[in-house]
């Protein structure tokens, strides 16, 4: 055997030009190398490397939510650098100047920016708020499945690293952040681009998939007695609503990116445009999955809305009812859309005309949400605290946004904004707008539950009128360019056509969203600072619902005495009453932490990565490790642990101190 | 003790209700598998179709192997829940013999097609039809395993109740794969030869 043999068949196609690359992305690189080694020093030498493995093998719902936040913060700064390359190459582009960036690096960007900001950043906040909401609305301990709950985390933490990947070793996907083949497809996309792409999302989407049978079962199983399904707060149901899509949407996801590596890794003959593959019906089967995604993000939206409005205008919310059924009938609708997506296929009159009217029928009980929260404020004693800026601000930007998204529901009006930057202004409006406020607000509103101390509101409102203002001069050009026929994923633009005015205030638009970022950042090291005199109860807004009701910071099984509910507003009422549990103490049973989740991830990102690099022994190697740490995991007895009672009795008195 | 056993219980019927849901998003998995099948059908690409594949009278073989595995399975839950602990290794030593058989056949008949030149990279159709039931093949092996796990662990510890609802959870796994493999001899080999 001579050594280009061995060679293959110990690294596949991993060598010496993997690490190569152009000055930018070589940035980029040397940027997270020295980030990693900044961590890495600084744990050392603050001697914490024992208090990080403790939150990484922890099952607590909470701390698994905090490191879910974590990720998606960090992701966040990772697409928004993504932005500023896209942005400034847009607007430096025109006629003779070819700009920063090589087409191919270009494309690369918005390909990562793209899966970055939906799968890592969107993803990771709604089950960063899942894990840490949840569990304690609902009056639970726990979720369902604790460990579970772990493997997914780290199955995410995986598929993050595999995206990031690419800034050092080999490349990332040219291909968009849907990789519609036939272009993924191997003859077109020969580098490992695209692998990198398919098994991130593919392990990161097992992670997901998990996740929503996780609180699902947490939902319907978990409640405290009493908290029949129609005594949930709105928030719950929208999370039961947002898993039960993700429960059928996700498989459609794994089957897909499946049939796709099969094609690249085996020959197959799925997407391909020769030997009978139909590409088509990719791209039927991606939104088949990817317009339930957009409604498993944006529910939970809708759902920290419904739960900060009645707070902040003293008031319970407007139409809970309606609210539910509005919400089960985005469910329902949001599987019957998906082909507006693509209506320029030549589906035909008839089938266009149904999934037209079809996506003009789900504005509907998205309207009625709009109006609920609207009628909660009426006569209301409303207190502009920062999370209602943001409900504000998500109010005008979504209703917006909605309605760009009904006027392109119309088939012969898609035609004209079908791939134009309208429709790139269009999804931003709901996703910024929708997902991202929410996140904010959220954050806002929940943050001294789990410090004891709030945010400062001056900072927090000078960053939400950064966003704003930034968010609408960055996308407001958008809508305009694309009615003048810019379209999306453009790297070069002919300096005749008088673009490059308005790209350069869509670039000046994101440089007022990264000073809004760095004003969030400055918010949370100065709140953190100033923290003494911003200590609040464990009830600051006067709140609601069951979350409030436990001590701050919540300890890790949450209620020491399981709360019964009898109404909605369950902690409300018992404000009202003056009905606050008794204080009897019991011993209360918890899982032990466990490093499985870790190790299993780590062998699956081992598995993700020889499959890429086409490593056969150490693909094997991977999936062997998974397959025997779940054996062990599952066949071993007494995983729980038993906090005693005088423990609890500490920490139940111990409260409100960070 | 009474309260600790409606714990023990509320515990169970929370786990048998995810693993009810886990086997619902397969189904989708399944759908989609069977829906892309649906559609390539028809593209050959010049290649052999579906009805100058299949050899019926082996794959009915196929099908009664794991239609009797189902059964035996079920004797297999019913010993355990009755605590008769060499009935139920036996039962299931059978089950998995049974399933063995059903994935070696499988193998066999994958080969036979991969041999004369008819493989997945032959056309649109073979690539669904490889997919589709060796997805559901993959499925049977990871069920074996589970079993095999299961055996060894009630083989050495005798019939602890969690081993009792395990083993009821494989149970319903495997009739699950055993419907879905009715579809696929129904949809495959049975429309696939007409």
């Amino acid at each position: 055997m001579d050594f280009t043999a061995i060679t293959n068949f110990l690294l596949g196609r991993l060598n010496i030009d993997a690490f190569i690359h152009d000055p930018i992305m070589e940035g980029a690189g040397i940027a997270l190398l020295v980030g990693l080694l900044g961590a890495t020093i600084l744990l050392t030498y603050l001697k914490r490397w024992k208090w990080l493995w403790k939150w990484m093998t922890s099952l607590d719902p909470k701390k698994i939510g905090v490191m879910y936040l974590v990720v998606a913060t960090i992701m966040l700064l990772r697409g928004l650098a993504d932005v500023l390359l896209i942005r400034t190459q847009q607007a430096t582009s025109v006629g003779s100047s070819t700009g920063i960036l090589t087409s191919d690096h270009f494309q690369q960007i918005f390909s990562a920016h793209g899966t970055i900001m939906i799968f890592f950043v969107a993803m990771g906040i709604v089950f960063g708020v899942f894990n840490l909401i949840v569990p304690q609305q609902i009056g639970a301990r726990d979720v369902a499945f604790p460990f579970m709950n772990s493997v997914s985390f780290w199955l995410f933490a995986v598929g993050m690293v595999l995206i990031n990947a690419p800034l050092l070793i080999g490349e990332f996907a040219a291909t968009g952040w849907l990789a519609y083949p036939p272009l993924s497809e191997l003859q077109y996309s020969p580098g490992v681009g695209v692998d990198y792409w398919i098994w991130s999302l593919q392990i990161a989407g097992i992670g997901s998939l998990l996740s929503g049978i996780n609180f699902f079962v947490t939902i319907l199983k978990k409640r405290a007695p009493g908290m029949k399904l129609m005594k949930m707060p709105i928030f719950v149901w929208s999370v039961l609503c947002s898993t039960s899509l993700i429960m059928f949407a996700f498989p459609i996801l794994t089957a897909t990116l499946g049939m796709l590596s099969l094609d690249r890794l085996m020959g197959m003959h799925f997407f391909t445009s020769g030997g009978g593959g139909n590409p088509m019906m990719y791209i039927n089967l991606i939104w088949a999955w990817g317009h339930p995604e957009v409604y498993i993000l944006v529910l939970p939206a809708f759902g920290i809305f419904s739960e900060i409005v009645p707070v902040f205008s003293g008031k319970k919310l407007f139409g809970y009812t309606s609210m539910v059924v509005a919400l089960l009938a985005i469910t329902i609708l949001s599987f019957t859309v998906w082909l507006h997506h693509f209506f320029t296929m030549g589906a035909g009159a008839d089938v266009n005309t149904l999934f037209g009217i079809m996506t003009m029928v789900i504005a509907i009980p998205t309207g009625v949400k709009v109006f609920n929260w609207i009628f909660t404020m009426y006569r209301g004693r409303i207190k502009f605290a920062t999370p209602m800026l943001w409900f504000m601000g998500f109010v005008v930007t979504f209703t917006l946004g909605g309605v760009a998204g009904v006027l392109m529901a119309v088939p012969s009006i898609d035609f004209q904004f079908h791939n134009s930057l309208f429709l790139v202004a269009h999804f931003h409006t709901m996703i910024i707008g929708g997902v991202v406020f929410a996140a904010f607000a959220a954050f806002t509103y929940w943050f001294p539950k789990f410090t004891g101390f709030t945010l400062n509101e001056r900072l927090g409102s000078y960053a939400f009128w950064l966003w704003l203002v930034g968010f609408l001069l960055a996308f407001i050009p958008l809508y305009i360019l694309g009615f003048m026929g810019a379209t999306r994923r453009l790297d070069h633009y002919d300096a005749s056509l008088g673009w490059q005015g308005l790209f350069i205030v869509a670039g000046v638009g994101v440089l007022l969203i990264c000073a809004g970022v760095a004003m969030q950042v400055l918010q949370v090291i100065v709140s953190i600072r100033t923290r003494n005199a911003n200590r609040v109860g464990t009830d600051p807004w006067n709140a609601r619902n069951l979350e409030w009701a436990t001590p701050t910071p919540p300890p890790e099984y949450n209620f020491a005495t399981i709360p019964v509910v009898s109404t909605r507003d369950a902690f409300w009422e018992m404000k009202q009453s003056k009905n606050i549990p008794s204080k009897h103490y019991e011993p209360i049973q918890v899982p032990k932490s466990s490093a499985f989740g870790i190790f299993i991830g780590f062998f699956a990102l081992l598995c993700g990565f020889a499959i890429i690099w086409h490593i056969v022994l150490m693909a094997l190697f991977g999936l062997f490790g998974v397959i025997i740490l779940l054996i062990i995991r599952l066949t071993s007895d007494n995983n729980e642990t038993t906090i005693s009672t005088e423990e609890i009795q500490k920490l139940e008195t111990a409260g409100g101190t960070v | 003790m009474s309260e600790l056993t409606h714990e023990v219980s509320q515990e169970a019927s929370t786990k048998s209700l995810g693993f009810w849901i886990y086997l619902m998003t397969d189904c989708v998995l399944f759908a989609t598998l069977f829906a892309t099948y649906a559609v390539l059908h028809g593209s050959t690409f010049g290649g052999p179709t579906s009805n100058q594949l299949f050899d019926l009278p082996f794959v009915m073989t196929e099908t009664l192997l794991l239609l009797t595995s189902s059964f035996t399975i079920g004797m297999a839950t019913l010993a355990a829940t009755t605590g008769h602990k060499s009935r139920t290794i036996a039962w299931l030593i059978i089950t998995f013999i049974l399933g063995l058989s059903f994935v070696a056949m499988e193998l066999t008949e994958f080969s036979h097609l991969a041999m004369d030149g008819n493989s997945w990279a032959r056309s649109g159709f073979l690539s669904a039809f490889f997919t589709l039931v060796g997805t559901h093949g993959a499925h049977i092996s990871i069920g074996l395993l589970w079993m095999l796990v299961m055996g060894l662990r009630i083989a050495k510890g005798g019939l602890k109740s969690l081993d009792v609802r395990r083993l009821a959870l494989l149970g319903l796994f495997w009739h699950f794969l055993d419907i879905i493999w009715i579809c696929i001899f129904t949809i495959v080999y049975l429309m696939g030869v007409q």
